[in-house]
């Protein structure tokens, strides 16, 4: 991926982020958290990386997402006039943001300078990504599936409990 | 540069097609219903009437958009403005690119050139498709709420719920599809369907996934939120549910994605278990007939076959959708979702499974 690309994505992907957590209307924060989940999707698509690119979009963007909206509209949450933000909840976020941010720069310096590595033939593809997820990654792969099952049930008998 | 002109032409060629399809089928609704229900119908426009032969159409073709352009754009008083405008818009965008990925023949051969007739080859094809339609809930969702109607936000939440849930019924009948041909490119799908079982029955999707066509079918006009299906704008209850408060073009826009869905689920079904641009016994040569008998024909004539091959099967379709439209009466919303998680889902998950002990098993 080439600078004026990466930072094509990179300005406005972080603006928008950014605009989730500082628009007053709970509807337009869930709707940039939209806008960012797409244009991570098109991070991807550069990245080569167009089965990952797809499934972001049906999972976080179209699903997840929409149950968000649901939820916001359901509420009925209207703009709020700036609520008082409780001093301790704001200190741990503080915290957390820090710690998030220090990782992340400890991460940033292991990766090695310059990727000179070829992509493999075939890379992205759904073949390709397939292999790798049903071999290498197969126990993740399948404790994670059990994991969404046990929310699934727990969800059911959750409703039932309700009815 | 050429390639990127025979691109872009194929790009705007496949949304011309898909818009003005979609328009055309506005007129066919109404006249079709007329048709149906043993009524005249959409006659009152009758610049042309007097001719020998009857071009009514034309005029509600023409009388339609002119009216439609010129009413006026009302926002409602308490709506958030932004959103109301976006929502049309919204709805209209992905539905329309998921077309970019159906191939509507094999491939051109003009001056050495291989042109292949499909506007963007992916190798997530019909995942690409699956992304799309999830997509399209949020013009339902925004234009429901942003209006500040509580017909209209009920008519969204409707809406909303009912395209989830279906969306995994028609997820899993691709599964079953998926697994009968091995890839994901809608190509590869329609060149797989172009083989003939015992040099006779040509090997459509049909006859591998008989299920999976009934549960794609329900679940795509489910998806169109058209009747018996349509409780997301059911008339009788909610005037017209998520854009009752919508006027002019943003409502004719909101029409427009009904009628492109319908093309777009005709484009898939004809795609995925019709044979695509296939018509039997038909090959790059010319028609190679059962029992030795064959017809050669120019590379032009067998594209410019498979192509009006593809536009007979989704014209079809479209009006199969059509006739079901006024045909059967509207569901109940508990028995909507009651066939979509308790009928549906558990039918399509036993597709996959058998169609999996079947591939296992002849391997």
């Amino acid at each position: 991926m080439d600078p004026i690309t990466f930072f094509a994505l990179a300005v406005p992907l972080i603006l928008v982020a950014g605009l989730v957590v500082l628009h007053p209307n709970p509807v337009y924060s869930a709707l940039f958290l939209v806008l960012t989940l797409f244009l991570l999707a098109v991070y991807y698509l550069f990245l080569e990386a167009h089965m990952v690119a797809v499934l972001q979009i049906i999972v976080y963007a179209g699903a997840v997402m929409v149950l968000f909206l649901f939820v916001i509209m359901l509420l009925n949450l209207q703009t709020d006039p700036q609520p008082p933000l409780r001093r301790g909840l704001s200190r741990v976020a503080l915290g957390g943001g820090a710690v998030l941010i220090i990782e992340l720069c400890v991460l940033l310096g292991r990766v090695p300078s310059e990727a000179t590595a070829e992509l493999p033939e075939g890379f992205g593809t759904v073949a390709a990504l397939s292999e790798r997820l049903f071999t290498d990654f197969l126990i993740p792969f399948e404790v994670t599936s059990v994991l969404l099952l046990v929310a699934v049930v727990g969800a059911v008998v959750l409703a039932q409990r309700q009815a | 540069m050429l390639d990127f002109i025979v691109s872009f032409t194929l790009t705007l060629l496949v949304l011309l097609m898909v818009i003005n399809l979609g328009g055309l089928l506005l007129w066919v609704e109404r006249k079709g219903s007329a048709v149906l229900q043993d009524r005249i119908g959409a006659n009152r426009a009758a610049i042309f009437g007097k001719l020998p032969f009857n071009l009514g159409f034309i005029n509600t073709l023409v009388a339609d958009p002119i009216k439609l352009i010129t009413k006026e754009d009302f926002i409602p008083p308490g709506a958030d403005r932004l959103l109301h405008t976006l929502a049309p818009i919204l709805a209209l965008l992905p539905i329309l690119i998921t077309f970019l990925v159906i191939p509507f023949g094999d491939v051109l051969i003009i001056g050495g050139r291989t042109i292949p007739l499909q506007a963007a080859s992916l190798n997530v094809g019909l995942l690409y498709i699956l992304a799309m339609v999830s997509l399209g809930v949020y013009g339902v969702v925004l234009g429901g709420w942003a209006s500040n109607n509580r017909w209209a936000l009920l008519g969204g939440i409707r809406g909303s719920a009912q395209m989830i849930s279906y969306e995994i019924a028609m997820g899993l009948s691709l599964i079953g599809v998926v697994l009968s041909f091995g890839t994901l490119d809608l190509q590869d799908i329609a060149r797989a369907q172009g083989e003939l079982w015992g040099g006779i029955i040509p090997a459509w999707g049909i006859f591998l996934q008989p299920v999976a066509f009934f549960i794609f079918l329900t679940a795509g006009i489910a998806e169109s939120k058209r009747n018996p299906f349509d409780l997301p704008e059911a008339e009788s209850e909610l005037i017209s549910g998520y854009f009752t408060e919508y006027s002019g073009m943003k409502q004719a826009t909101f029409m427009l994605v009904d009628f492109v869905e319908v093309v777009v689920v005709a484009a898939l079904v004809s795609t995925l278990f019709f044979g695509g641009w296939q018509v039997p016994f038909l090959g790059r040569e010319g028609f190679q007939f059962p029992g030795g008998v064959s017809l050669g024909l120019p590379s032009l004539l067998v594209s410019l076959l498979q192509v009006g091959a593809f536009t007979l099967k989704v014209v079809f379709f479209c009006w199969l959708q059509i006739m079901i439209r006024w045909t059967l009466p509207r569901f109940r919303y508990d028995q909507l979702i009651h066939l979509g998680w308790k009928i549906l889902l558990p039918v399509a998950l036993v597709n996959v499974m058998a169609t999996a002990l079947v591939i296992l098993l002849v391997q």
